[in-house]
This record gives structure tokens, C-alpha cells and sequence, in this order.
């Protein structure tokens, strides 16, 4: 039986919302601690809350923990407690070996100084030992890619150069444990690929990795669990793809569950009620909506906007009229009702909201429009907003059969490395 | 990697309780750190001294400006006659010069470790490295600077005709602990002084005031209760020494420096203590 190489055990940690009193407290504290007595830290004082409360987790050779959760939910507060940077309110954390961290690339910089000399002073605050660097030294000039700018000073970089070049001092730590904070995020893609591969072959070397992102691609592919944390609590998953749902949740609250009827009619014409067939949606599923109407005049060629907004999308899901379709809609006087159904719904792992608005001809006047939230129910192996169907074939091009290039099933063009 | 068990691996506990609880384990992460942190101490110091003379166009002329101006302006008063001033038993310009570059050495001290752990507060919130390195980096921008200053005192001293003597080399060492009570004071005031903005104000002011309650400009006195300031300062003694054993060779006040010595040793131990606790804490409080 191994032991973990972090325990955390019921952890907490609190802050205070007024900056006086924090900094008086802070010096309470100091006071307290250098008599050697702190008293109970774990009762809140004025104006103080929990940042983190209850957190533990144990953390093996080799695993990579996600830590995931909306902005203030503690996760850069849990990171430095591990980091020891500040100690806890409550509970305890162990760290068993070499602890480093991708935090702050280029920590200690300066803007005076070349990047050759930068390099020293920045891999020595990350704990790289001299020899190292010396031995790695045209190593990190090329990683980075900067060969004609190494002796220049750092404040003549672009920030994408600086990045780099802290990137690579940061790519020659070698620790038993490591952390992440969000690093990631900044850089080209081609930058973006190097940390990813950076932290691939230190998993496969055994290094446990505390991963915080907020891209939840990245997460599922290093992540063996995640820990998703919120302002109030937190809870920790095996599968990823629940705990990346989780998230999702939490970041993306279902909105209120109330459907927001902006307009239900005009003095002309009346919806008195709408069917919707259900709100919990499934891939592949259809989505139909009917809208009973009671019209003094005729409406004809009204325009129907449908549009499927997802949480966590900026844009548009989907957006069409029955223009979009060449389909001309009337709704003659009287009392009836009009059908809509979306074919075949490819979004995943979201709410959203369903959007129908019925305008009168040209737009000159708004009849109907309802904001419905749906919710889609998938339980998928996969993080994009989108499914499709994708097939996967392997061909071996030295067996018999395949003599030449026109072989079968090798649709699409040919890459040759 | 170290495939297997993790049972030999360093082991490090965090726990709400204060780390003076645990001495044993305290000390010892504090001497580890104190040897980790050489290079890093090192490093650091090179990129401030560095910085500093390339950002500059008069460079070293700015080490020497402070001592002379406060120096020049005590010669002039007392050849005017505006400050009445004793005997000082060498020439007055050579006992003021000497005075007040050993003042700015020492003023130096005091205030560079405030100096250097505020600027580290970016990296000290985010990155765990042995938090001694930023206090011998002081201590190496402190030595540095009386390198540069040495210069001055020995073209004050050559100018004045002083002949140079093997014991006035001793003076390296009382300057030695002059520059190490001033850190040991920085270092005192620094976890309060990264709390709150007031005290590198009250250095500031007290390093004015403690100007005058030395005797820099003027010989020590020896009445009553105005003795009290060679003896009692801290100083004081370092300070008087290092004059007299460079331009005479002789010390002077030993017993008050070797209680100042031995109460420095003693405080220095205190001083590293609290830094190191306190740490945790000024880290919470400036990067929340």
C-alpha cells in the first residue's frame, strides 16, 4: 500500500471582506503566532467567511487531480495552502516530496535584464539548480524560440516571447508533485500544446498533477478525478465526465426553471395555450412545441423565429425561421393551432433555453414569445457542445490485399509523414 | 521518478497550529532553507544591483552623494563656527566623512530588507522558495554597497594622510556587525512593515533621528546622561570602533560591543524566528 504523496483532511481556510480589518487581524495573528498561541482559528471573526471549508482528498504518485469550479470558489486558496504558502484555518494537509509549481511563468523577471539573465534568476526561484540550467541552457533558448532576442532585455519582448521563455525555464522542473494554475490559458496554440505535452510526460513519469482549469477539455483528458468546488461546498468525482457536468451546473445554473412569457398575444390575436411536447432533451431527439390561437383577424405570412441558446455557448446554438426553410406560415382567422418541431437536437451536457417568437408580416409587430428552458439530459463520454456521428477505421496498407493506393474504405485524402 | 513507496520522501505537515509548537522540525526547515536559498540569494541580488546600475546614468555617484552632502554640510557649519563641536581627536573632515559613510552603510541596512521583500510580494504570494534568500539578498545589496563605499572611505582616508594599518583591517569586522544589527533591525520591523505602509515611513524617520542620537558628526560625549547615547545606542559602538580602528587602529568602547554582540546573536535568532512564522501570515494578508 503506497501513501499518498497529499492528504488534505477537512481542510479550511477563511478571509475577510474589509481590507482594515483583515490587515488588523493579520496583525493579531502575527502577534499570536510569535507567543506561539493562536487560539481557535477556526470560528469566524467580523466580516470574515470561508473561502474553503471541509475539503479532503488524498492524492497518489502518478494521478492528476482536476480542481474545478466557478470564479471565488477556493481553488487558487487551495493550491496555496498545498503550495504552503499560507497555512490553514482548519483541518490539516501533508505533502509527501518535491512540490513545484506552473504558476506564475517568469516569476522574478526583470524588464532591465536580458532573457540570458533572466533565465538564472527565474529558474533559481522555481528551485532549478544552476548546473542545470548551464547544462540545458541552448535547450531552453531554442524551446522558448528566441535565439536572436537572448541577450536583449526581457522589456523589449512581446508578452507571448515572455511567456515562452518562462514556459521554458518552468519545462525543466522535475518534482514529484506539481501544480497548475491556469497557465494554460494564456499563449498561442502551439505554445498551448507544449505545456499540455510538458504535463503528459510527467504523468507518465509518475508525477502527481493538481490541474486547475477552466477548460474542461483539458481537465478530461489529464484528469484521472476532479474535485469540483463551489463557494458552499465541494465533492469529489471519479468520472470526470460527471464532475465536468457538475460544473456545468454550478457555472451555468438552470435558469430559474420558469418559462419567461415576454408576449402572449396582441388584441388581434391570442395564444391560449402551448403544448411543449417535454424539456428534457436527448441527443438525436426532436423537439415540438404547439401553439393554440384564437385570431380576430387573419395573420398572414408571419415570420417564426426559433432559436436554441445553450449556457455555456456565447452565440446562438441554433437560430432559424421558417424563412430559413422557404416555408411560407399563415395563420388565417378563427381558432387553431400552429405545430413547430426542431429535428433531431445534437447539443449536450447543458441547459439552455428554447426561444419561439411569432412576428407579424415584415416584422411590424411582435405576436408571440416565449423563452422555455430545457434541459439536455446525455450521458456521453465526451465535453464538446455538439455530437456527431464519427466513425473510426484502421487499414493495414502492407497486407495483401492492399496492393496500391486505390485500396478501399481509404476515403478522403491521403497525409504522408 | 522514485517508483514504490513514498514513505522516504521529504514530509511536510501544514496545520492551523502555530510553528513555534513544533521547534524541532522548525529550526531545522529554517537551516535547510538558509542552505537551499545561497544561489537564489545570489541570483536575486545580482538582478537588483544590476537593474539598479543599468537603469542609471550616474550609477555608483548616487552610493557616494548621501555621506558626502551630510558630511560637507557638517565641515561647513563647523568651520563656521555654527555647531560647537569637542575635540574628535583627528582631523574634523576625516571624522565626519568616515562618520557619516559609516551611517549610510548602516541606514542601508536597516531599510533594505523592508526594501526586498516588497519587491518579491508578486512572486512570495505565488511561488514556495526558502523565504532566507530574500534576506541574504539584502545582506549581499548591503555588502555591495559598502564595496562601492569603501572606495570613498579609502580616498578619504588616503587624502587625509591616514597610514594604513594592519589592525585598522578589523574595522572589516565591526563594520561586519553594523551592517548585520541593521538587517537584524529591518528584518525586525519587516513582517509589520509589509501589514502596514507606516512603517517604512517610521524607518525612514528614525533612521533621520537615530542620525543625530549617534555620534556621527560629533565625538561621543561623556557627561551624563548624554554618555548614555555611545553607550546604550547599539550602534553606537560598532560605529565608534570602526572610526577609530581606521584611522587609528584602536577600538574603542569593547565592553558595550560585546554585549551588543552577544544580545545581537541572541536577537538575530529571534528576529529569523518571526520572519519565518510570519510569513504565512503577511503572505494571506497582502495577496487576498
Amino acid at each position: 500500500m503506497s501513501l499518498a504523496l497529499i492528504e488534505v483532511r477537512a481542510t479550511g481556510k477563511k478571509f475577510c471582506r474589509s481590507l482594515k480589518r483583515s490587515l488588523w487581524y493579520g496583525l493579531r495573528d502575527l502577534a499570536g503566532e510569535a507567543l506561539g498561541r493562536r487560539g481557535d482559528r477556526s470560528t469566524l471573526r467580523r466580516h470574515e467567511f470561508w473561502a474553503l471549508r471541509n475539503v479532503s482528498f488524498d492524492l497518489y504518485q502518478g494521478e492528476t487531480l482536476g480542481l474545478i469550479g466557478p470564479n471565488g470558489a477556493g481553488k487558487t486558496t487551495l493550491l496555496r495552502i498545498l503550495h504552503g504558502l499560507i497555512t490553514p484555518d482548519e483541518g490539516s494537509v501533508t505533502v509527501r516530496g518535491r512540490m513545484q509549481a506552473l504558476i506564475a511563468l517568469g516569476a522574478g523577471f526583470s524588464p532591465v535584464l536580458t532573457g540570458r539573465e533572466n533565465i538564472y534568476v527565474n529558474a533559481s526561484i522555481l528551485g532549478i539548480p544552476r548546473k542545470q540550467v548551464d547544462r540545458r541552457f541552448e535547450e531552453i533558448v531554442t524551446f522558448a524560440g528566441i535565439p536572436d532576442f537572448i541577450d536583449s532585455p526581457v522589456q523589449s519582448y512581446s508578452s507571448g516571447m515572455t511567456v515562452r521563455l518562462g514556459f521554458a525555464v518552468a519545462a525543466h522542473l522535475e518534482p514529484d508533485i506539481l501544480l497548475v494554475d491556469e497557465v494554460l490559458a494564456v499563449g498561442d496554440e502551439g505554445f498551448q500544446i507544449k505545456c499540455l505535452n510538458k504535463i503528459g510526460e510527467l504523468k507518465a513519469n509518475g508525477t502527481a498533477i493538481i490541474l486547475v482549469s477552466h477548460n474542461m477539455h483539458t481537465v478530461s483528458t489529464f484528469c484521472d478525478r476532479v474535485l469540483v468546488q463551489s463557494a458552499k461546498e465541494h465533492e469529489l468525482f471519479t468520472n470526470v465526465a460527471e464532475g465536468v457536468r457538475a460544473y456545468k451546473q454550478l457555472v451555468h445554473p438552470s435558469m430559474d426553471g420558469h418559462i419567461e412569457k415576454l408576449c402572449s398575444g396582441t388584441p388581434g390575436i391570442e395564444f391560449v395555450k402551448v403544448d411543449i411536447s417535454h424539456t428534457e432533451l436527448e441527443l438525436g431527439g426532436d423537439f415540438h412545441l404547439r401553439l393554440y390561437y384564437r385570431a380576430t383577424t387573419s395573420y398572414d405570412d408571419v415570420e417564426i423565429d426559433t432559436v436554441l441558446l445553450v449556457a455555456r455557448e456565447t452565440s446562438f446554438h441554433y437560430q432559424a425561421t421558417n424563412r430559413t426553410f422557404d416555408k411560407r406560415v399563415d395563420l388565417p382567422a378563427g381558432e387553431g393551432w400552429l405545430d413547430i418541431t426542431v429535428h433531431d437536437l445534437r447539443a449536450l451536457h447543458a441547459d439552455g433555453r428554447f426561444a419561439v417568437a411569432v412576428w407579424g408580416r415584415d416584422r411590424s409587430e411582435i405576436l408571440f414569445w416565449w423563452r422555455i428552458p430545457v434541459r439536455f439530459t446525455t450521458a456521453l463520454r465526451c465535453t464538446g457542445t455538439n455530437l456527431y456521428h464519427t466513425t473510426f477505421l484502421t487499414h493495414l496498407s502492407s497486407s495483401a490485399e492492399a496492393s496500391g493506393p486505390a485500396g478501399e474504405g481509404s476515403g478522403g485524402h491521403v497525409v504522408s509523414r | 521518478m522514485r517508483p514504490g513507496s513514498a514513505q522516504n520522501l521529504p514530509t511536510v505537515t501544514y496545520t492551523p497550529a502555530s510553528q513555534l509548537l513544533s521547534p524541532v522540525s522548525l529550526i531545522t526547515s529554517m537551516l535547510a532553507d538558509l542552505l537551499a536559498s545561497r544561489e537564489l540569494a545570489w541570483r536575486l541580488a545580482v538582478r537588483d544591483i544590476s537593474a539598479q546600475y543599468r537603469q542609471s546614468m550616474l550609477g555608483v555617484f548616487w552610493a557616494f552623494v548621501p555621506p558626502l552632502l551630510s558630511g560637507l554640510l557638517f565641515i561647513v557649519l563647523h568651520q563656521r563656527n555654527v555647531v560647537n563641536i569637542p575635540d574628535t581627536g583627528m582631523p574634523y573632515p576625516l571624522f565626519v566623512l568616515v562618520g557619516t559613510t559609516l551611517w549610510q552603510v548602516f541606514a542601508e541596512a536597516v531599510s533594505a530588507p523592508l526594501r526586498v521583500v516588497t519587491g518579491a510580494g508578486a512572486i512570495l504570494a505565488k511561488i514556495n522558495f526558502p523565504r532566507e534568500a530574500l534576506i541574504l539578498s539584502a545582506l549581499y545589496q548591503t555588502l555591495f554597497g559598502f564595496l562601492i563605499k569603501a572606495v570613498l572611505l579609502g580616498g578619504v582616508l588616503l587624502y587625509f594622510g591616514t597610514p594604513l594599518r594592519p589592525k585598522s583591517l578589523l574595522a572589516l569586522v565591526t563594520i561586519f556587525f553594523l551592517i548585520w544589527l541593521g538587517l537584524a533591525i529591518g528584518v525586525a520591523l519587516t513582517p509589520v512593515g509589509m501589514l502596514i505602509a507606516d512603517v517604512s515611513q517610521l524607518i525612514t524617520l528614525g533612521l533621520q533621528l537615530g542620525f543625530f542620537l549617534t555620534p556621527v558628526v560629533y565625538p561621543a560625549p561623556e557627561a551624563f546622561p548624554y554618555s548614555l547615547l555611545a553607550t546604550w545606542n547599539p550602534v553606537s559602538p560598532y560605529l565608534l570602533s570602526s572610526r577609530t580602528l581606521l584611522v587609528h587602529g584602536t577600538a574603542a568602547y569593547l565592553t558595550p560591543m560585546v554585549a551588543v554582540s552577544v544580545c545581537l546573536l541572541g536577537g538575530t535568532v529571534l528576529v529569523w524566528l518571526l520572519y519565518r512564522v510570519s510569513m504565512p501570515i503577511i503572505i494571506e494578508r497582502i495577496s487576498a
